[in-house]
């Protein structure tokens, strides 16, 4: 490198040294953060809209004001400064909403979004001191309150698809065995939450998220890779659905890219996003085969968070000249 | 072979499907107070897990020998003296039991004050008010209503195996939850959590959102029955939501 430059006759890089304080970074802010996740999440916006109409938008826009708004509100109410110019309450909000079914009543994205800032928030002490993701728990606590609500005919057939049917492929796959085709199931033509269906548009944010480095890529690697051997295992088995079927469907890259990557409530070590992620992959494929529940990434999610502290404390890295580990 | 399939499905159900501190929301009083380190929260797993096996297999032999309606020992007394009614000492299934729990406990402290002085300090009270920690007697009180006994037989007998896997793994399930909420609190420390919310408030508020996380294991046992080749009834469900595991269902929840 420093040879071409001196070919090239250019002036030598320049290095500055100077004691503190130093200008700060602005390249890896909160707001930066979630601005990527917001474009990335345009791809899977725009399938939604198209899936769904009004539904959709529906869905996303009273998810959204309603954590937005609990997230002013709960500030307000210890007497912090409304933290809102950074987008995290947004994006939990949109995500809240794109994890909901298109035909859920409106009560429900108001709820979850309230619950979302409160209990997976606010009561910990705000951004980036929660324990669980904050989308999840308002997701898990509107889906314990309200299960006929989030049941089978809210998952409305989408408008542009020819299926009859309002069932999910993983609902279909646990109650008759019917498997869904590969590419309806890829491009997201199929009933489903509204923003889960495309797993192509989620795998297109997700890999941007991943090149900027806002999302760790430890984590969907884990998850996708730990998924799709248990796939393969269950397919082997005798199991209908094909690794691809299970990477496609559901809300399974979504949550690999997007909701599991959650930089607050997933593990700090590179080793340990690993973990994470492969121990939430494992879980979610776990769920669908055995569990009561056609879907788990939810869950998943919500039950390796809790064990992050864990992870974190088992998988601290040596430092630079640290003392060499000791193999037991 | 379908012996260890059933023993299997027993240790999922009672550590994971039905922990009992995430399910039915017994033993909450150590879960709160012992939770605050990561090492403490262990050594407490440990102890209640050793207590709960030997009170559990003990009140299964009490019960299944002496107390359960038309017992062997009980029974074959009532012959010698002459008696011809069935005897039934059932009624003090109770005392028996907290007398058995209290002496595990006793053997337990006694353990930990010789080997482990630290953490017999870092309990202080908490060691010994296991003797009244509701999970315990919980875990007695579900293995008495599996005794097989000739009076009165159970829907699904237990013999002194399964009450004890139940009881391991029972307090396997509380050490798990327990250690989980350990770490949890530890990273807390930092936490700017509202002061009306610290501590057992805030335990309390995760130990809720646990519990909504652990639904979702709801099912796992026939599932993993059915896979195993065991014939259980289809379940029926209704997508996304069991009705069984509706908000409405009337969990058999003990006052702690």
């Amino acid at each position: 490198m420093a040879t071409d430059v001196e070919a090239n006759g250019a002036a030598e890089p320049v290095l500055e040294v100077a004691p503190g304080p130093h200008v700060a970074s602005g390249s890896l802010t909160t707001r930066r953060m979630m601005g990527d996740v917001l474009l990335a999440l345009l791809p899977l916006v725009v399938v939604a809209v198209a899936l769904f109409r009004q539904a959709a938008l529906l869905q996303m826009a009273i998810a959204a004001v309603a954590t937005v708004g609990g997230e002013a509100l709960f500030a307000r109410w210890r007497g912090r400064r409304a933290t809102l110019g950074d987008g995290s309450a947004l994006v939990t909000g949109l995500i809240l909403g794109l994890s909901l079914p298109p035909g859920a009543p409106w009560y429900v994205g108001a709820i979850g979004g309230l619950a979302a800032a409160g209990l997976g928030k606010a009561v910990f002490g705000g951004l980036g001191q929660n324990i669980f993701n904050p989308a999840m728990v308002g997701r898990a606590f509107v889906m314990i309150a309200f299960p006929a609500a989030l049941g089978a005919e809210a998952y409305l057939a989408p408008a542009a698809a020819a299926a009859t049917t309002g069932a999910t492929p993983l609902t279909a796959l646990q109650m008759t065995g019917e498997v869904a085709p590969l590419g309806p199931l890829w491009l997201g033509l199929t009933a489903g939450s509204v923003g889960e269906t495309g797993a192509l548009a989620a795998l297109a944010g997700g890999l941007y998220l991943c090149i900027r480095r806002t999302a760790a890529w430890q984590i969907p690697t884990g998850m996708l890779l730990a998924a799709a051997v248990i796939a393969g295992l269950v397919s082997l088995a005798g199991g209908s659905f094909t690794p691809a079927h299970h990477l496609g469907a559901g809300a399974l890259m979504f949550g690999a890219f997007f909701i599991a990557t959650d930089p607050v409530s997933s593990p700090l070590t590179p080793k340990g996003r690993f973990v994470f992620g492969a121990g939430t992959g494992a879980l979610v494929m776990l769920m669908r085969t055995l569990s009561g529940y056609p879907e788990g990434v939810m869950f998943a999610i919500l039950i390796m968070n809790a064990f992050t502290p864990l992870i974190n404390r088992a998988t601290i890295p040596t430092p630079v000249g640290g003392p060499v580990p000791r193999r037991a | 072979m379908d012996y260890l399939v059933s023993i299997l499905l027993l240790a999922v159900t009672t550590a994971l499907i039905n922990n009992l501190v995430l399910h039915y929301f017994v033993g909450l009083c150590p879960f709160i107070g012992v939770s605050r380190r990561v090492d403490m929260a262990f050594g407490m797993g440990a102890a209640v897990t050793f207590v709960v096996t030997i009170a559990a297999s003990l009140s299964w032999l009490f019960t299944y020998f002496i107390l359960a309606p038309g017992a062997p020992l009980t029974s074959a007394i009532a012959r010698a003296a002459g008696l011809t009614v069935t005897p039934d000492l059932s009624i003090l299934n109770y005392i028996v039991y907290i007398f058995v729990i209290a002496w595990a406990v006793q053997l337990v402290e006694m353990y930990v004050r010789k080997f482990f002085p630290p953490l017999y300090k870092a309990f202080g009270v908490f060691l010994p008010l296991i003797t009244t920690n509701c999970l315990i007697l919980f875990t007695c009180l579900e293995v008495m209503r599996h005794v097989p006994a000739a009076g009165l037989p159970p829907a699904e007998p237990w013999g002194l195996d399964r009450a004890v896997i139940y009881a391991i793994f029972a307090g396997l399930g509380f050490m798990l939850a327990i250690v989980l909420m350990a770490g949890i609190r530890e990273e807390l420390d930092h936490a700017d959590v509202p002061a009306a919310m610290r501590g057992p408030g805030i335990t309390l508020i995760i130990a809720g959102i646990l519990a909504l996380a652990f639904m979702g294991f709801t099912g796992v046992d026939t599932g993993l029955a059915r896979a195993l080749g065991r014939d259980v009834e289809p379940p029926a469900l209704e997508a996304e939501a069991p009705p069984e595991t509706a908000a409405g269902q009337g969990v058999p929840a003990p006052a702690s």
